[in-house]
């Protein structure tokens, strides 16, 4: 028994620490990882962002012709709305969808429709974006042209359709986890008050889940911003400030995908690129900071 | 603590059955939670019906509101008359469930406004005027002896209110749509003793104008309100009469005062 004891607190605080010394070695990664990322992809860019880039042109023109022999223009104005507008629509789509899906899945069908349900959204999550896009270049390209009669179907559009299909299943699924957290108590509470299904849902469940809800529209947003290949292909690609939903456009992501391979590394051309990737971190870091401060401002109402 | 007695016998009106429950059975599946139990509640008694865990008191209420519908995989046999007519024949049974106000075990603070928690079952019944839920809201917060304590914070998160606090919001929005009979489940379990006697207070002024099933786990709180008790045991109903012959010496059934005594199991 003695021996025991003995042998026991001799051996646990160094499993202890070594386990302790581990989960903290993996907390410290993912900050450094992130601030590697950010460096790298700084240091790439900064010497141009310093000096030579006319900064004001960057963020207001529209004339992007990195490749011109006598004419060299970097203004990614038309992107950065691209990369708006696109997610913007995408939203519209994606937002009443999923939440709608997600109250649906969790509140209104029974047991056995919602396992269906959320194999069906897993498989959709798992789509490579690759595939959406192949799908916009082909499908929906017809669909458009057919239906509204455009002369093409490669548009804002057809990029925000596809944008919508791939966040819905984020949007789903964290919204229908956000409503599944409310405590049934709430649920047998409202209804033995005479509100149906649906009055308990509006009137308890969205407003008691809120934090969650909009963590999941956010998180669908931020895959819209950050989403490549499918906007690549079905967008159009081209540099254009859109006017209507049936306008082509250019993203920033797109851009850089599509051109940094043609980009001789270290020259002006290859580090505006860059650039536009700082611009993407900072865009992501601010509706980031956004989300938090809007949660936080929830909290302390509450 | 204030002349039990006489509550218990001086009450005139006993004759008007409110609910008739004849023959109720109800299964969770396979497992019977009440084995055929038949009796009447009387309109303005307090009905306190005691009995160990298990014993089907909760579904007994859940019956009565047709909230047990929301369980998936209850059988329910025999009938419950309301007012003489049978409840499952009622269409609408959300204005059933208004017919009852329900206060459950832990108090249930819905995530809205004090306010809205009382104004909650007034606004889904249709009612929109300001006026007339000021009016309800006020109403209902004296009525469960709150107002007092709130009346200077009613955009306050219900959900923030000390326990005992949150159960009188619990009673009072019970009360706010004016419920022929007021249902309460254990409902001193989250609630310290001097709440509870403010609480029984309040029950025994709401007796005028409405019948009251008191589930209790706390035999002395049947005594000290009840008019009648009733008592359970796995599903069973063993014995319901007035109150004082239940807590007397001789009860016709010995189990029950073994339970009443604390000499049980
Ligand atoms: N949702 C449910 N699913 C399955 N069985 C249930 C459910 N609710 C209650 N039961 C069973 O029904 C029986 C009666 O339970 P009930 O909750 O009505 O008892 P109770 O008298 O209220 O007990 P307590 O004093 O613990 O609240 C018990 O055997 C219980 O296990
Ligand atoms: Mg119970």
């Amino acid at each position: 028994m003695n021996i025991l004891r003995k042998k026991s607190t001799a051996n646990l605080p160094f499993s202890e620490t070594a386990i302790e010394l581990f989960i903290r070695l993996c907390g410290i990664s993912s900050i450094i990882f992130v601030f590697g990322i950010f460096f790298f992809v700084f240091r790439e860019g900064a010497g141009f962002l310093f000096g030579g880039l006319d900064l004001g042109q960057f963020l207001t023109s529209v004339e992007w012709q990195p490749t011109s022999l006598n004419n060299k223009r970097y203004g990614a104005f038309a992107l950065i709305v691209g990369t708006f507008s696109v997610t913007v629509l995408a939203m519209c789509i994606a937002v009443p969808f999923g939440l709608g899906a997600a109250i649906f899945v969790s509140e209104f069908c029974s047991p056995k429709l919602r396992e269906a349900f959320k194999i069906i959204i897993e498989l959709l999550a798992a789509i490579p974006s690759v595939v959406w896009g192949f799908i916009g270049l082909t499908l929906m390209n017809q669909l458009i042209i057919t239906v509204f009669k455009a002369p093409i179907g490669l548009t804002m559009l057809n990029g925000g359709i596809m944008l919508a299909l791939m966040s819905v299943p984020i949007i789903v699924s964290i919204a229908e986890d956000a409503l599944k957290a409310v405590p049934d108590s709430y649920r047998e509470a409202a209804e033995a008050l005479g509100a149906t299904r649906w009055q308990v849902t509006y009137r308890v469940l969205l407003p008691a889940a809120k934090n969650g809800l909009l963590a999941a529209v956010l998180l669908g947003a931020a895959r819209s911003i950050g989403e490549t290949m499918a906007v690549l292909m079905a967008t159009g690609h081209s540099v254009n400030i859109p006017s209507g939903p049936l306008s082509w456009i250019r993203t920033l992501t797109a851009t850089i995908a599509a051109e940094l391979g043609e980009v001789a590394r270290g020259d002006e051309h290859y580090q505006v690129l860059f650039i536009i990737g700082i611009l993407l971190f900072t865009i992501t870091f601010v509706v980031n900071l956004i989300a938090d401060l809007v949660i936080k401002g929830i909290r302390q109402e509450q | 603590m204030t002349t039990p007695m006489q509550t218990n016998s001086d009450n005139g009106s006993q004759n008007t059955p409110v609910i008739e429950i004849s023959d109720l059975k109800v299964r969770y599946g396979d497992s019977p939670a009440l084995n055929g139990i038949s009796f009447d509640v009387y309109q303005n008694e307090i009905l306190g019906i005691i009995g160990p865990a298990q014993s089907g008191k909760t579904t007994l209420l859940k019956v009565i509101n047709r909230t047990l519908e929301l369980t998936p995989d209850t059988t329910v046999e025999g009938s419950v008359k309301l007012d003489g007519v049978d409840i499952r024949t009622i269409g609408d049974v959300y204005g059933l469930r208004r017919r009852i106000g329900m206060v459950l075990p832990l108090p249930v603070g819905l995530p809205l406004s004090i306010y809205d928690n009382v104004a909650f079952a007034p606004r889904t019944a249709g009612i929109r005027a300001k006026s007339e839920l000021d009016e309800i809201v006020e109403r209902c917060l004296q009525q469960a002896a709150l107002w007092d304590e709130v009346k200077d914070r009613l955009d306050s998160l219900g959900t923030k209110l000390s326990g005992g606090q949150q159960q009188r919001l619990t009673i009072a929005r019970a009360l706010s749509h004016q419920p022929e009979i007021l249902c309460l489940d254990e409902f001193s379990i989250a609630v310290d003793p001097v709440t509870t006697m403010r609480i029984e207070e309040v029950l025994k002024t709401l007796q005028t104008e409405m019948t009251i099933l008191l589930v209790t786990n706390l035999v002395q709180q049947a005594k000290r309100l009840a008019n009648r008790t009733a008592f359970f045991l796995n599903g069973d109903l063993i014995e319901i009469d007035t109150t004082d012959v239940i807590f007397s010496e001789n009860p016709s059934n010995q189990a029950t005062y073994d339970y009443v005594n604390g000499t049980f199991g």
